[in-house]
């Protein structure tokens, strides 16, 4: 019996299930070339991160045990027990906030480059999604370890959501699966960060992904009309997404290895919140908001300004394609917007750790 | 009848109501006051400090916040305002009570079960008994006019309950108010005992417990000498008085060849090693044959006890030291990002071992000390080995962590050589 070659194989595959189709479509797709090209390359990298999320996250699963008894022990078990525990878990949890900050870096690249015109609402508003769910990623996998930090983090986040106006009382006992934060939480959890997020995330990057292909990649308004130079997508930029992310392995062992993520103290629900709690950076610039804005304003419960203002915020960046009205020229205002918006995250994100 | 004349009627009967009220508020008036009336109260507060001064210490008084008054101690009538018949001698008025009727004075109540339980049924009655098998009780009887009585450390007027933090003997003042005659020793003179108790109790662990942390249950002067019954413990009794609190320590001095030495020695137990008033904190430099070991005022080179010292020395040291190297270790590894929590929370037997190794050592015996001092080793040195591997493995992910950079890197250039290579031949292609 002869020895089956590579292109034995292709042609095997291409009768039963088109492959031929896939590699014609990937060989025509071009990727333009301008001074703004760099950003393109981080949709991908999150992209990249998220699969590296959805393997760690997997092996983590063959040894996690979600309630309050043991999720801690477990995860402890993970880190000094398991060959590589340390590895899987550390990587884990850097690969997750690299994402959320490469994913605002393509946000934001999206945003000034004015990628969401017309044709690409959708993709824009798949996109904000992907954000949501991200940070809901975020927000769900901190507790998991149950430790003191991610406890206390925990219960003034969820109070946060309880002072929300007439929904917020029922969206907090939907959060906590009660009163407080109690183990029920915490099973509740770990069943969105491992089964609700994961099944509605992948839906939505499947269509973030074909609109992406469907209508290509955008060309910033400035360089619109002009001749612009154009590269294959495969192999010239893919082996160039490769190296990054060939890069962001070496970054993410080298922060595993140097910087080991902390466990810290198991979670005690009648010990005092620990000083200087805080959450995670990518929600530090709305706690710091919240913290700085006065009790009351005018009659008002400040806070619920706050959290309002935030809604209103996320509300005006989900609509934002039509907002910008696509028939007039590029418009100022929107990019002054924009440069405020990410100096106040970054200032705040500052001010946030070092108070 | 016609209605005006209903009217009038009515307006009349109204009249003849409204002319009763002044009627009525001066009978209320004169039983109010002939209840309030306090005549030694009100001349004495006119009077100079020296006799208006009770009046002004009254506010706050305990015996005042129950309703008691001048007259239920004093007796007398204080319904009267002429001095002579308000201080009838022939009506029981006392005045001020000589010291040495002190203890009878405020007995007359305090000694009185009956009527004690309808203020506090838990007040203890039996003061005034416990005073007169006190030295203070025994010299008053003896004719001494200057030792204390119930008012020296209660206070006469303006005495407070005890948990008050204004009372004289309020956990926190109690050591003031017994040196306010023991510490004086110019009035101490007479009775040829040390004045420097005080002083010396200031600088106690206890005074520093009692003092800085404010811990109201670390003892003061009537902890270890009572309050009403006061008196230095007898020698036999010292370990017993200690024993109150230091349980352990006093049950495991019982059962050992020192308890009848120092009865032989007519040495007070625990204070031979301890002292007094002026107990420093243990150390464990009070074991051994350096120059704090309190086993060398009777041990000698060459005798049992001064090796067995020697010895017990060398080996809390040693658990010492293991401990600290451990802690070192694994304080090490945390702060290098390591998990360590585990062995860092088993240390804390080795830490447990060690307290009561420190209290095992009262027992006076290295083989018994041992057997705390031994596992305690043991687990401290699985803290050392839980350190030590951890900062292994920190050295192994370092290591590992340079040779797969490596590796990492080499496959990001040679994609980076392809993609030259591939542009190569596209530019090729093209020209071609």
């Amino acid at each position: 019996m002869k020895l089956m070659n590579a292109e034995t194989v292709r042609l095997w595959l291409d009768d039963r299930v088109g492959i031929g189709s896939i590699a014609a479509v990937a060989s025509k797709k071009e990727i333009p070339v301008h001074r703004h090209s760099i950003w393109y390359y981080f949709g991908g990298m999150t992209l990249f991160l998220f699969s590296v999320q959805v393997g760690t996250g997997i092996l983590l699963l063959l040894y996690y045990r979600p309630s309050a008894e043991t999720a801690f022990e477990s995860v402890q078990f993970i880190v000094t027990e398991v060959k590589f525990g340390w590895l899987i878990r550390s990587v884990h949890s850097w690969s997750a906030n690299l994402m959320i900050a490469t994913l605002f870096i393509h946000m934001f690249s999206v945003y000034f480059m004015r990628a969401y015109r017309r044709p690409r609402e959708m993709t824009w508003l798949s996109g904000v999604m992907l954000l949501l769910l991200a940070v809901a990623f975020g927000f769900s996998g901190y507790l998991l370890p149950w430790n003191k930090l991610a406890f206390f983090a925990t219960k003034v986040g969820t109070e946060i959501a309880g002072v929300i106006p007439l929904v917020g009382r029922p969206m907090l006992r939907f959060l906590r699966g009660g009163d407080d934060v109690t183990g029920a939480t915490l099973t509740r959890f770990f069943g969105f960060h491992v089964a609700v997020l994961p099944a509605i995330t992948t839906v939505i990057i499947g269509a973030h992904l074909a609109l992406v292909q469907m209508h290509g990649m955008s060309v910033p308004p400035g360089l619109e009309g002009q001749n612009i130079k154009k590269m294959k997508f495969f192999p010239n930029f893919f082996l160039r997404d490769a190296i990054g992310w060939v890069l962001a392995i070496g970054a993410l062992a080298a922060l595993a290895a140097l910087f080991p993520w902390e466990l810290g103290e198991k979670a005690d629900a009648f010990a005092s919140a620990p000083a200087g709690i805080r959450p995670e950076w990518y929600f530090l610039f709305m706690f710091q908001t919240l913290k700085l804005i006065p009790p009351k304003i005018l009659s008002f419960d400040g806070e619920v300004i706050g959290i309002l203002a935030f809604g209103v915020g996320g509300l005006m960046l989900f609509i934002l394609p039509f907002l910008d009205n696509p028939g007039k020229p590029r418009r100022r205002i929107f990019i002054v917007i924009g440069v405020i918006v990410v100096l106040y995250i970054i200032a705040l994100t500052i001010i946030g750790y070092l108070g | 009848m016609k209605p005006n004349s209903m009217a009038a009627k009515d307006a009349k009967n109204r009249f003849r109501a409204f002319k009763l009220v002044p009627l009525i508020a001066l009978l209320l008036f004169g039983t109010v006051s002939a209840q309030k009336k306090n005549s030694c109260v009100e001349c004495h507060s006119q009077m100079e400090v020296a006799l208006s001064e009770p009046v002004r210490l009254s506010k706050g008084d305990v015996h005042d916040a129950r309703g008691l008054s001048c007259v239920d101690c004093h007796r007398g009538d204080a319904t009267k305002d002429a001095m002579a018949a308000a201080m009838d001698r022939r009506k029981g008025f006392i005045g001020k009570p000589k010291p040495a009727d002190l203890p009878a004075f405020c007995g007359k109540c305090h000694s009185n079960a009956e009527f004690m339980k309808t203020f506090n049924p838990g007040l203890r009655v039996d003061q005034e008994r416990e005073y007169s098998t006190s030295v203070h009780g025994k010299l008053l009887k003896g004719g001494d006019t200057k030792v204390a009585t119930c008012v020296t450390c209660h206070g006469d007027h303006g005495i407070r309950a005890i948990k008050d933090p204004l009372s004289k003997v309020f956990a926190l003042n109690v050591a003031e108010t017994c040196g306010s005659c023991h510490a004086n020793g110019e009035y101490m003179k007479s009775y040829n005992i040390p004045h420097d108790q005080f002083e010396k109790y200031k600088t106690s662990v206890h005074a520093k417990a009692l003092y800085d942390k404010q811990d109201l249950s670390a003892p003061t002067c009537n902890d270890c000498h009572g309050n009403h019954g006061a008196a230095p413990p007898g020698l036999a009794s010292v370990a017993n008085v200690c024993g109150q609190c230091h349980v352990r320590q006093a049950s495991l001095f019982q059962s050992n060849p020192h308890k009848t030495v120092f009865a032989l020695m007519q040495v007070g137990e625990c204070i031979q090693c301890h002292s007094n008033h002026g107990i420093t904190p243990p150390s464990d430099e009070m074991l051994g044959v350096g120059d704090k070991s309190a086993c060398t005022q009777c041990h000698g080179q060459g005798d049992s006890g001064y090796a067995a010292a020697e010895k017990m020395k060398t080996r809390m040291d040693e658990m010492s030291a293991s401990i600290s190297r451990s802690n070192e270790i694994l304080n090490r590894a945390e702060r290098a990002g390591m998990e360590v929590s585990k062995p860092k929370f088993d240390l804390n037997e080795a830490k447990d071992a060690l307290t009561q190794a420190r209290v095992i050592v009262h027992t006076f015996s290295t083989d018994e000390l041992d057997k705390v001092i031994n596992p305690g080793l043991d687990i401290s040195n699985k803290g050392y080995n839980a350190g030590g591997a951890a900062l292994a493995e920190l050295s192994f992910r370092r290591k590992g962590l340079a040779g797969s950079l490596f590796f990492i890197l080499l496959f990001a250039a040679l994609i980076y050589l392809k993609v030259r290579d591939v542009e190569k031949r596209q530019a090729l292609q093209k020209q071609a």
